[in-house]
């Protein structure tokens, strides 16, 4: 028999001991609080990496939660495409790039994806959230509220942004 | 020690190039090459700046936190600083010996480590450069290109690499972030369901991990030239061996004593307690770097400098303990024709090689019934105040050393993670390439791969730990003597 699969995945990146890249553990204990729901199921990580391609499998709709260094504050949520990625080490892939792990391993397009990019301001070792993080998790918060109030690609299509210049 | 091509003369007067991973997020590297108006290169250097301020970061813990702390370290191969700082905290507690349960899961989350690190590296990473050659699109030169002309190769590496997540998963009863090991022993023992769950999988996981020893090595002997001699550099090499019931130097990823060979595979010290390794290790402080570089002290800064990883250990050792690996290293060692194999390239054949022990090793232990026994997890002993904990780690030799005061805090930790222990190799592979490659002729995506190709060989934890959206994962820029930026290419 198989696994009953929650159709929306919600990827949390980050290392929750380097400052502002904790803004996705940070959303990610918040989610694992709430009350359980087949809705949505959550994958916790330091890094995206290949493997999260088979968390995609049978979804049908995919959120990527990662702090951002440069990046629109206090939050951007936009559509992903699949990219692949190649860096010079083997250390972890972008979301695009697990889109594009996935289109070509199962030979399928992967579910609609979207980012929920929370802008960081302060990645040191050791560090706390600074206090603009902190604002801008309470801002992401309520946009992921609001998102999973209507988990449908339609409902995230009309509240998502035009996705950055990848460049 | 000054090395040919790590400090040019008349700096000022050349025009700067930067390979830069990702700027301002700290735990990332770049390289940087001095060229002069003929693009003649004068300067190569390799920055790495990952792990500054970690060693502060552990002083004053609890000893016990520490090895579920260190996996922050790295986000690629938490499992290999777990069981590191364990190793070394088993020694604080007064054990010198595990219990044979603990110990073979210890060995099981180790090896299942291996295997999801190599089947990474391997498929993902250094297979669309060997696959596709360097100079290819960068747009082929990826698993999407490997995918297209080898689909089920790119869809066996994304399975092998689940495979050892599970292993791990099941062995440190997490994810990420798991528990399995503590000062002393284990807190968990695989369950039977679990045991079986991973027995049905394994003998896929092996055949798979052979087949990729023979695309490794398919691929040296299709381009001997080329992957004999990129990069090529004569260098020690330095790694743990275990003993076995034939005696010492068996491959052992987990557990053994210090080795080191000069270049052509002389043994330069054995058998050393790596509880000693400050005897044969030093490591250099260089004003331009934040990375150390350790050398062996017995031949001095000079000459000392050394390589780990796959392509040491494979050389250093007599014998692999599993049947179809050691097969393969004797074909390795045949082809090498009795000499050691400097080349960088060769590193992900030997890569392979340990991933195929890895799988052979995880199938022996889950055929072992102690893998199941809760009954006998920890040991306990006499409390003492400083630990070092070794272990071979998928990019080579990582340490971990600590010192603990009567209120179980750290008051000392000295790593040398296995990025430092190449620095110094990473750097003069780049250099041979820079050579090779780049001297005096236009700087191209195309050329400017050929010294990533090089770094990509070791591996480096260069983006560990820390990454953020936002970033381009790598940015090359040309600078002009006057510091302004001229010209830049930026990889996606």
């Amino acid at each position: 028999m198989s696994r009953a699969v929650a159709p929306l995945v919600i990827f949390a990146v980050g290392n929750p001991s380097r400052g502002d890249d904790a803004l996705g553990p940070r959303l990610a204990e918040q989610l694992a609080a709430l009350p359980p729901t087949p809705a949505w199921e959550l994958v916790e990580d330091f890094q995206l990496q290949v493997e999260h391609s088979l968390d995609l499998c049978d979804r049908q709709l995919a959120l990527f939660i990662d702090a951002g260094s440069g990046t629109p504050a206090p939050f951007s949520f936009y559509p992903l495409n699949p990219r692949a990625a190649f860096g010079p080490s083997s250390h972890a892939l972008a979301p695009e790039a697990v889109l594009a792990v996935f289109a070509q391993t199962q030979q399928a397009a992967p579910p609609p994806a979207y980012v929920l990019c929370v802008r960081g301001e302060d990645f040191s070792l050791g560090a706390p959230l600074s206090p603009a993080a902190e604002t801008h998790l309470a801002a992401a918060w309520a946009q992921l509220e609001t998102l999973l109030a209507q988990p449908t690609p339609a409902a995230w299509a009309a509240l998502a942004t035009a996705a950055p210049d990848p460049r | 020690m000054t090395f040919n091509l790590e400090t040019a003369e008349h700096p000022e007067k050349l025009r700067r190039v930067a390979i830069d991973p990702v700027s301002r997020v700290e735990g990332h590297g770049k390289v940087t090459l001095l060229l002069d108006e003929h693009n003649k290169v004068h300067q190569v250097r390799l920055h790495i700046v990952e792990f500054r301020g970690f060693e502060k970061f552990i002083q004053g813990r609890p000893y016990w936190e520490v090895p579920v702390m260190v996996q922050r370290l790295c986000g690629i191969c938490p499992v290999s600083h777990h069981l590191a700082a364990s190793k070394a905290m088993d020694q604080i507690v007064g054990v010198r010996h595990l219990t044979p349960t603990a110990e073979k899961l210890r060995r099981l989350m180790h090896y299942g480590q291996m295997l999801q690190s190599h089947a990474l590296h391997f498929f993902h990473l250094c297979s669309p450069d060997l696959l596709f050659g360097f100079d290819s699109d960068v747009a082929k030169r990826n698993i999407v290109g490997v995918a297209e002309k080898h689909p089920e190769t790119a869809k066996k590496g994304v399975l092998l690499r689940k495979f050892g997540q599970e292993v791990i998963r099941m062995t440190a009863g997490k994810r990420v972030h798991g528990t399995g090991a503590i000062p002393g022993g284990m807190n968990k023992a695989l369950s039977r369901a679990e045991r079986d769950e991973l027995l049905k999988d394994i003998y896929h996981i092996v055949a798979w991990s052979r087949e990729a020893v023979h695309l490794a090595r398919e691929l040296h002997a299709t381009n001997p030239g080329l992957y004999n001699s990129f990069g090529v550099f004569r260098s020690n090499m330095m790694s743990l061996v275990g003993i076995d019931e034939q005696g010492p130097g068996t491959l052992d990823f987990y557990h053994g004593s210090l080795r080191a060979r000069d270049d052509n595979g002389k043994l330069l010290f054995d058998g050393v307690d790596y509880c000693n390794y400050q005897q044969v290790i030093e490591e250099e402080v260089k004003s331009w770097s934040y990375m150390k570089f350790p050398y062996i002290k017995a031949i001095g800064k000079a000459q000392g400098w050394y390589k780990v990883g796959p392509l040491a250990r494979v050389q250093n050792c007599d014998r692999i303990p599993t049947p179809l690996a050691e097969m393969e290293r004797r074909d390795f060692v045949d082809y090498a024709g009795g000499t050691p194999m400097h080349a960088p390239l060769a590193y992900h054949w030997t890569r392979m090689i340990e991933m195929l022990h890895a799988a052979e090793t995880i199938k022996d232990l889950l055929h072992d019934d102690d893998v199941l026994n809760g009954e006998q997890l920890v040991e306990q002993g006499e409390r003492a105040w400083e630990g070092v904990g070794v272990i071979e780690a998928p990019r080579g030799t990582l340490f971990h050393h600590y010192q603990v005061n009567e209120d179980d805090l750290v008051t000392m930790c000295n790593l040398i993670v296995s990025t430092t222990n190449n620095n110094q190799a990473m750097n003069e592979a780049i250099r041979h390439v820079a050579r090779r490659y780049l001297h005096g002729r236009e700087v191209t995506e195309g050329l400017l791969n050929h010294i990533e190709v090089a770094i990509r060989a070791f591996d480096p934890c260069l983006s560990c730990a820390t990454h953020a959206l936002g970033k381009m994962p790598l940015e090359v820029e040309l600078v002009d003597a006057g510091g302004e930026r001229i010209h830049a290419l930026a990889r996606q």
